[in-house]
């Protein structure tokens, strides 16, 4: 599995997109299927304020619920709330169906995470 | 994989072909069993599409014989023994005097005054004992716990008969549903019943111990052209939850009775005096107040067994058994409603973490069971 060079990755299995002050988040390919058929997604409202860390959701497939977890600190600006009537798209595109569109409250915090080659080592 | 390290759980005599055929192992009922091969849904789609395999040895056996034997297995097995031939099985409850579920069983007519009960993994002992202490006053029968003689391997799917065919001189095409005969299979002495735990047509083969890896292997090698897969624990719960097969420990317990349970069908109502027949006589007239209902979710989610289910504010139940199945592609589940509300059609709601998920009572089976071709009455 590629891992995109240009979104930067958690241990916790999260991708991020960065793009200015703005990152897509979403869950790796490995995570999905860890998984297995998601069947639901639980996500915050627009507003919320997320440290870096803490858990901003849910996603549920059969074996397991999962909690997800904000890679950076800042406020979720988007949800993809299409993600509620097709959550197979998280199986199916896991790079793509991205969850919710943080605004950084700190942009230096996303030099802590990892990077693709990083990543790709963790779950080897 | 190091066999001599201690393990507090039991093994089948199919263990080590278990482990090197890559199965993901679990504990369950005491025993080291497989959950999983290649993956559930896989395996599922398997059975339902082609055929899987099945190591259920872990089961357990007890054989009751004497010149009474009959009147035994009547005054413990709920169902009519006595409609069994020689050559029949059938589905029945080992019940307490409340009508409850001590365990669910089947039992095989072996000879005239021989009877053989399959049992569940997990309570053998207890099963035995509740036997043992009941049939005593039986005339001479008597009771033996035989599971460490037998290995069963169940063959489940509508390519079953077509690949065990080749395998075995009995003739599988005139073996009624919930027959069984004695033959070979693989050249392995075997008896074969047409029975299991699934939906499909299917076939359980009981053989020594000793046999069991030979026949697995002939088995498993007979079916690569039909596309047979290995399947475990995780696969055979959900095809019978799609059967809507009950559970013991789950759907039916010592708390539930078989009406309630949607069982009334395997209880022998004219049969003399059996543990259990007082009151479920007595629930039979007065009218069962709760019965076990299948369920649909409407909104998305999984309702998991332990989840409550509400009409309006009030809560009805719990979920007995719940999960997303591979066939259906759908979350279902088991409750015991109050009476009035256990009919298709009826909308509840299940609690998943706090949420209230719509569901309405379906019709069970969720998936029609597929019965052979040919039929016998037992």
């Amino acid at each position: 599995m590629v891992y995109p060079a240009q979104f930067k990755y958690t241990k916790d299995h999260e991708w991020m997109d960065l793009s200015g002050d703005r990152a897509k988040v979403g869950i790796t390919d490995y995570a999905q299927q860890q998984l297995g058929d998601v069947v639901y997604v639980e996500l915050p409202a627009v507003g919320t304020a997320l440290k870096a860390g803490q858990s901003f959701g849910t996603i549920e497939s059969v074996k397991a619920v999962s909690e997800i977890y904000a890679p950076v600190s800042g406020e979720v600006v988007e949800v993809n709330s299409a993600l509620k009537g097709s959550p197979e798209v998280i199986n199916q595109d896991p790079h793509g169906a991205w969850l919710i569109v943080l605004k950084l409250a700190n942009p230096a915090e996303a030099g802590t995470l990892l990077e693709a080659s990083q990543y790709a080592a963790l779950v080897k | 994989m190091d066999q001599a390290s201690a393990s507090p759980f039991k093994k089948t005599p199919l263990y080590a072909r278990h482990c090197a055929s890559g199965a993901r192992m679990v504990p369950f009922g005491g025993w080291e069993m497989p959950l999983e091969y290649s993956g559930i849904a896989d395996e599922h789609m398997a059975v339902r599409e082609r055929a899987g395999l099945f190591d259920v040895s872990h089961m357990g056996e007890i054989e009751i014989a004497g010149k009474q034997a009959l009147d035994a297995v009547q005054r413990v097995s709920c169902n009519d023994a006595a409609r069994l031939q020689v050559g029949q099985a059938q589905y029945s409850g080992l019940l307490t005097p409340d009508g409850t579920y001590v365990d669910d069983l089947l039992v095989y007519r072996l000879a005239s005054q021989h009877f053989l009960l399959v049992v569940n993994a997990s309570h053998i002992a207890a099963d035995y004992a509740h036997i043992a202490s009941r049939i005593g006053s039986v005339g001479d029968a008597v009771a033996v716990d035989a599971s460490s003689r037998y290995a069963l391997l169940a063959v489940q799917g509508p390519s079953a008969a077509q690949l065990l065919q080749t395998l075995t001189g009995v003739d599988l095409g005139s073996l009624a549903y919930y027959g069984f005969a004695h033959g070979e299979v693989a050249s392995v002495r075997a008896t074969i019943s047409r029975t299991g735990y699934t939906g499909e047509d299917g076939f359980e083969i009981f053989v020594a111990p000793q046999s069991a890896d030979r026949l697995w292997l002939a088995i498993t090698r007979a079916g690569q052209g039909v596309g047979l897969l290995p399947c475990g624990l995780g696969a055979r719960d959900t095809l019978r939850l799609e059967a809507a097969m009950r559970l013991h420990g789950s759907d039916i317990d010592e708390s539930t009775t078989a009406l309630e349970a949607g069982l009334g069908w395997t209880v022998g109502w004219h049969k003399p005096d059996f543990v259990g027949a007082e009151a479920l006589r007595k629930q039979k007239a007065e009218g069962v107040r709760r019965k076990l209902a299948g369920f649909e979710l409407v909104d998305a989610g999984i309702a998991r067994p332990g989840c409550e289910v509400y009409v309006g504010n009030d809560k009805v139940g719990a979920v007995t058994s719940g999960t997303r199945t591979p066939f259906l592609k759908k979350s279902i589940g088991m409750v015991y409603l109050p009476a009035e509300l256990a009919r298709p059609g009826i909308e509840i709601e299940v609690d998943i973490r706090g949420r209230r998920a719509r569901a309405v009572v379906v019709p069970m089976p969720f998936y029609p069971k597929r019965a052979p071709a040919v039929r016998a009455e037992p």
